[in-house]
């Protein structure tokens, strides 16, 4: 059976040249004629309009209508940051809009809370599983609808029930374990099995495939079908396009907030669709690859030899030249932010060795990475990388400080004018540098990461994900720092799921996958279409 | 450079009151102002100071004798707490200090050699503290529950071995620390005055300061930067546990015995309330080492106001509950909004 | 054998293995006379700190348990010579700590202001109230306390199960079956486990947290009872220090501070182990009160020890 997780870019196939027809592989032809017909019906299930959404300064969704009709798999799209979980959280009664009208079928409402929703028949799988790993299925399953008698909850009928829901995802566990012993793809399918109750109207999958495999995404699939016709409206959030196209009757792209597109899957082809997704960005990044590879010409700051460890990355080789930009390309999973880690000490390497400009490194941690000349700007601003209470001037400068030690302190004149500096450069947005970092948006959060990671004055710059959540005008200056700084010498390590950013932006990708490295792409040859194709691995 | 805009002048002003109301100083400040003037009326002569025999006299000059104790342990207490911890063993390092002076009095050392060991033992203790919370990760609470619970019994323990049931002893240097005076004004007043001080030059004039609340408002973010978190945890609770051993030194010298089981009782919970009065938060981020002063006093403040006012002593735990219960309330921003909002909707 | 008992078998164990020390250091210990006074002295402590764990379940804590124990036996104490009969008084105390834990969790919740700190305050507001109706030790005369004092079921072996001890017994059973057989108990396991997931999947976490308050206080008001009704007095100084005894019972008995994780039955055996450690030190005449406490410290160490391991492996298993 061939692995679906790695037919995403496959299909695209109207603009990739294959060899012979009978090279395009059997799951392409058989995704075409699973494209289901579109019901035509006029009568919605769910119609949200006009549906406004701010927080603070922060626009997280402007005037969007959505509209979804009994037995239709409603795919939504756009990239991070653009607004898809505040209008899930909207629809499903997790927060309430400031402008704008919710009707379900034909019928006016308002949900209070998640709760309200739920009795309604609306309910939504969230990414991160959102049950108690710390209790069993059963409980975790029936919790708030136990079955009772004579007032006390009987366990012995909860675990039926809770067995047969799970039957019908075709699941046999011991309900009675722990939800957190298991792995998360079966959390994610007991998360499902909750939502599914008999008076279920509308079901919001939220990325439900991101850590499933290919079996496992079948069984989804199959479920989701049968639900549709049973007359179940799905809305399926994914950043997956083949499986947008394989389930989807239609697909909505949202961007900055607003709804930029909506359409049927037959309609809406695939360039559409990335061009919706991406918008002016794709020609911005294009231009840019003409002016052509930074010239280097520093000896090797970073080799990294058969560098890895059990069961989160296999070994490894990767070198970095000063005033070289190597892109990490893959999908999610593959073991992009795990060599970030590994490289810059965060997680111990339990095999090969590390040299840093020329010096072997032996004690892995982000302090000694620091003063080997390493920096690193995480991909998850809020868990690793801002300090909400302080300031963002304290933000700015904690990396360059702990690279001093405790008792040479930075006067706060130098401190002041560091972090004037970096907010200038990244064209922060604050009060003032007194700010505390919790009240900025997210995007300024990220840049206020990537400010203390350039700061301490490193030579080797590692970044994962750093466009993450900044607003799309900003990305391309934030690629303009990245290249000036190379022209200056330092060596850059991006990981990115942006394809186009990283293409436009590297002199060379590696590219990953499955926690190991499938090869690496250089010069010419360096275009989306090869990085893509090497990430599905031929 | 960040841009400023023009705003109106009403605008401005109520954006100035509103920095003035969330700025942490106003309410312990506000609450000392009230409950001065409360005194003012219901006890006339509260404010008089008078100089007697070379000492200084007074309520006043009481209060301040009186939180000393208090304040030094909360010191080290705001310490652990900007890290997000708490220290609950300070009454228990407290009563084991108590011991050991007895101990090495009565073993002979020179009392300027005594007042090391002690420091050294808070030390020690503080050690132990920060190997659990720092290097088995144990949860601050229950892990210095531990030494809340066996160190009354190893200070107990220590004098049965060198001294009996409650020794005593004397000694003019650590009776001179605790309640000799120092031209008018207190020793205590000074060594506290000077414990702060090194503290604050330990916190702000080097980047320790940063590094710990770096370490408590997000630690692992703090540790991807580049902290050391483990270390800086294990410095919190060696600063706490030393300065314990400092309120050990005043306490036990006041009575010139050593009383395990009473010493220092509740103390823990008194610093922590004077930490939180002061503007720190439990959930760590920020260190207030003035504030935290200001807290102490606060709550000395109350209980010698209720002494002199003539009402039943009884009443002081009562009062000393609603009031703190009163500032924190107010401190807090929910509370804050709903009755700013509920003032707006009444007035508009 | 189902992985969630273990901390409860770890604690019998550590029970058990006590008992059978005592009986080899002393003769006459490993009688069922040994375990009905352990059951009889502790039973108040052990009833509030059942309250507690309810609690601490939740992901909160109590401080103001030791100070409620003090409160109701003082006002029963001195609603006595008013002519109030003593269960009056305690069915007054009982909805008095209702009522009381309901408002220290109405402002958890609701003012957003920390457990440690709110019911910090309210250990001074009760402590202070102690005193304030009386500065001394009052006797409660009234017949039925007496009667109370000296009604007991014969154990075999010569021992005796107190009143205290049945009401406490009876309290636990009440206990086990709000938690493990209620909606309310589920709930309160699932806001500990994970309060933002809790919230998502329907439970109506402010108004559950105040119900846990609530019982918490009930259960410390019940433990005054007995307290009162054991010593036939109140005494403003009584149950000083409690609230950490209850807390280390709760965690002997396998509760995690952190929240989600736990069984009231453990909390049976967690107080009963500190009051054998208390027993077993008295029994030996020349040894110092001292060492129950340090005994306690490194039991409770240990203890802690070992669930860091067991949680530790829980959760990296849940991660692969």
């Amino acid at each position: 059976m061939p692995n679906l997780a790695m037919a995403p870019h496959f299909f695209l196939c109207p603009y990739v040249s294959w060899r012979r027809p009978s090279d395009r592989p059997m799951l392409v032809r058989l995704c075409e004629s699973e494209l289901p017909h579109v019901p035509q019906t006029s009568t919605a299930r769910m119609e949200l309009t006009g549906v406004t959404k701010t927080f603070g300064a922060v626009k997280a969704l402007e005037d969007v209508d959505f509209r979804i009709a009994p037995g239709e798999v409603h795919a939504l799209m756009g990239e991070n940051g653009a607004g898809k979980s505040t209008l899930i959280k909207i629809l499903t009664g997790a927060l309430r809009c400031d402008k704008g009208e919710i009707r379900l079928d034909g019928q006016k409402v308002e949900f209070a809370t998640p709760a309200d929703a739920r009795s309604h028949g609306v309910d939504a799988v969230y990414q991160e599983v959102n049950l108690i790993p710390t209790m069993s299925v059963t409980k975790n399953l029936t919790l708030g609808r136990q079955p009772q008698r004579f007032g006390l909850v009987s366990w012995k009928e909860a675990r039926r029930r809770a067995k047969g829901r799970l039957k019908r995802l075709e699941i046999d566990i011991d309900v009675e374990r722990p939800l957190g012993s298991f792995s998360v793809a079966v959390q994610q399918l007991i998360a499902i099995a909750r939502a599914l109750e008999e008076d279920t109207r509308v079901l919001v999958l939220d990325e439900p495939t991101a850590s499933l495999d290919a079996s496992e995404t079948d069984l989804l699939f199959k479920i989701i079908r049968d639900l549709k016709a049973r007359g179940m409206a799905i809305v399926f959030i994914t950043h997956f396009i083949d499986q947008a196209y394989r389930i989807a009757d239609r697909i909505s792209v949202l961007r900055n907030g607003r709804l930029v597109g909506s359409d049927t899957t037959l309609n809406l082809t695939p360039v559409k669709l990335i061009s919706l997704m991406l918008g002016r960005e794709l020609k911005q990044a294009e231009e840019r690859k003409t002016a052509g590879p930074v010239a280097r010409d520093g000896g090797h700051a970073l080799i990294a030899l058969d560098f890895g460890r059990k069961r989160t990355l296999a070994p490894i080789d990767l070198s970095l030249q000063a005033g070289e930009v190597v892109g990490l390309s893959g999908l999610l999973g593959s073991g992009r932010t795990e060599v970030c880690n590994l490289i810059y000490g965060i997680v111990r390497p339990d095999s090969g060795t590390l040299e840093i400009s020329g010096a072997l490194v032996k004690a892995a941690s982000p302090r000694a990475s620091l003063k080997c000349g390493l920096a690193f700007c995480p991909e998850d601003r809020k868990a690793q990388g801002i300090i909400p209470e302080l300031t963002i001037r304290e933000n700015i400068i904690l990396a360059l400080q702990s690279k001093l030690g405790w008792l040479r302190q930075m006067t706060r004149a130098d401190q002041e004018r560091l972090a004037d500096k970096m907010i200038d450069a990244l064209a922060i947005v604050a009060s003032d540098r007194e700010q505390p970092v919790g009240q900025l948006s997210g995007g300024n959060q990220q840049k206020v990461v990537l400010a203390r990671a350039l700061a301490s004055e490193p030579t080797i710059l590692i970044l994962d994900e750093p466009t993450r959540g900044i607003d799309v005008g900003a990305h391309a200056e934030i690629l303009n720092l990245i290249r000036r700084l190379c022209g200056q010498g330092l060596a850059l390590l991006v990981a990115s799921s942006e394809l186009d950013e990283l293409v436009a932006v590297s002199d060379r990708i590696v590219v990953m996958r499955d926690r190991h490295k499938a090869g690496e792409i250089a010069g010419a040859d360096m275009t989306r279409e090869t990085v893509m194709h090497m990430i599905a691995g031929g | 450079m960040a841009t400023t805009t023009q705003a109106p002048l009403a605008a401005q002003l109520r954006s100035r009151w509103q920095s003035l109301a969330s700025h942490r100083a106003i309410w312990p400040i506000l609450a000392l102002a009230l409950i001065f003037t409360v005194d003012g009326v219901v006890s006339p002569g509260f404010f008089s100071i008078r100089i007697v025999e070379g000492r200084l006299f007074g309520n006043l000059i009481d209060i301040l004798y009186r939180a000393m104790p208090t304040a030094i342990v909360a010191l080290g207490m705001a310490v652990v707490i900007g890290t997000r911890g708490v220290d609950l063993s300070v009454g228990s390092i407290i009563a084991i200090c108590g011991a050991v002076i007895a101990w090495r009095i009565h073993a002979g050392d020179p009392h300027a050699l005594v007042l090391l060991e002690v420091l050294g033992v808070g030390l020690v203790c503080g050690l132990w503290n920060g190997f659990l919370v720092a290097v088995l990760d144990i949860q601050p609470i229950i892990a210095t529950l531990i030494l809340m619970v066996s160190g009354r019994g190893i200070g107990l323990m220590i004098n049965l071995i060198y001294g009996g049931t409650n020794p005593s002893f004397i000694s003019p240097l650590l009776q001179l620390l605790s309640v000799g005076h120092i031209g008018l004004i207190p020793a205590r007043l000074i060594l506290c005055a000077a414990l702060f001080a090194a503290l604050w030059l330990l916190i702000r004039r080097t980047a320790l300061g940063l590094f710990l609340e770096s370490v408590g408002g997000n630690a692992r973010a703090a540790s991807i930067a580049g902290v050391d978190a483990r270390l800086i945890k294990f410095a919190a609770y060696l600063i706490c546990g030393w300065c314990a051993a400092w309120a050990g030194v005043v306490l036990t010298a006041d009575t010139h015995t050593s009383d395990p089981v009473s010493e220092g009782l509740y103390i823990e919970l008194d610093a922590i309330l004077a930490v939180v009065i002061g503007g720190g938060s439990l959930a760590g981020g920020r260190i207030y080492l003035g504030m935290t002063l200001l807290g102490a006093l606060v709550i000395q403040t109350l209980t010698t106001s209720i002494l002199t006012s003539g009402l039943p002593p009884e009443y002081n735990l009562v009062v000393k509950a609603v009031v703190v219960f009163a500032v924190l309330l107010l401190q807090s921003n929910n509370l804050r909004r709903d009755i700013g909002s509920a003032f707006r909707r009444s007035t508009s | 054998m189902r992985e969630k008992y273990l901390p409860l078998i770890a604690t019998i164990t550590v029970f058990v293995a006590l008992f059978a020390i005592g009986g080899l250091l002393y003769n006459n210990f490993l009688s069922t006379l040994v375990l009905g006074d352990i059951l009889a002295d502790n039973a108040f402590i052990i009833i509030a700190a059942i309250g507690t764990t309810f609690v601490i379940i939740s992901g909160g804590i109590d401080l103001s348990i030791g100070s409620m124990i003090g409160f109701v036996g003082v006002v029963i104490a001195n609603l006595d010579p008013l002519g109030w009969h003593p269960l009056a008084s305690a069915a007054l105390m009982l909805a008095f700590g209702l009522g009381f834990g309901a408002l220290q969790g109405f402002i958890i919740e609701y003012c957003d202001i920390q457990p440690f700190i709110v019911t910090l305050a309210g250990l001074f507001l009760l402590r202070g109230a102690c005193f304030m109706v009386n500065l001394d030790s009052v006797p409660i005369r009234h017949p039925f306390v007496a009667a109370f004092a000296d009604a007991s079921i014969p154990l075999p072996g010569g021992g005796f199960l107190a009143s205290s001890a049945m009401v406490m017994l009876a309290s636990l059973a009440a206990a086990i079956v709000i938690a493990h057989f209620t909606k309310f108990g589920t709930n309160v396991y699932a806001i500990g486990g994970d309060r933002a997931s809790a919230g998502l999947m329907g439970v109506p976490i402010r108004r559950t947290m105040v119900s846990i308050y609530a019982l918490g206080g009930l259960y410390s008001a019940l433990g005054g009872v007995i307290y009162a009704f054991y010593t036939s007095s109140g005494y403003p100084l009584a149950g000083t220090g409690n609230e950490l005894n209850a807390i280390a019972s709760v965690v002997l008995g396998g509760t995690l501070l952190t929240g989600g994780i736990g069984m009231v039955g453990g909390t049976l055996f967690g107080g009963m182990i500190l009051g054998l450690i208390a027993t077993l030190i008295n029994f030996n005449g020349s040894l110092n009160g001292a060492w129950i406490m340090i005994c306690s410290g490194a039991l409770l160490f240990l203890f802690i020890v070992l669930q860091r391991s067991l949680v530790g492996s829980l959760r990296s298993r849940s991660t692969a």
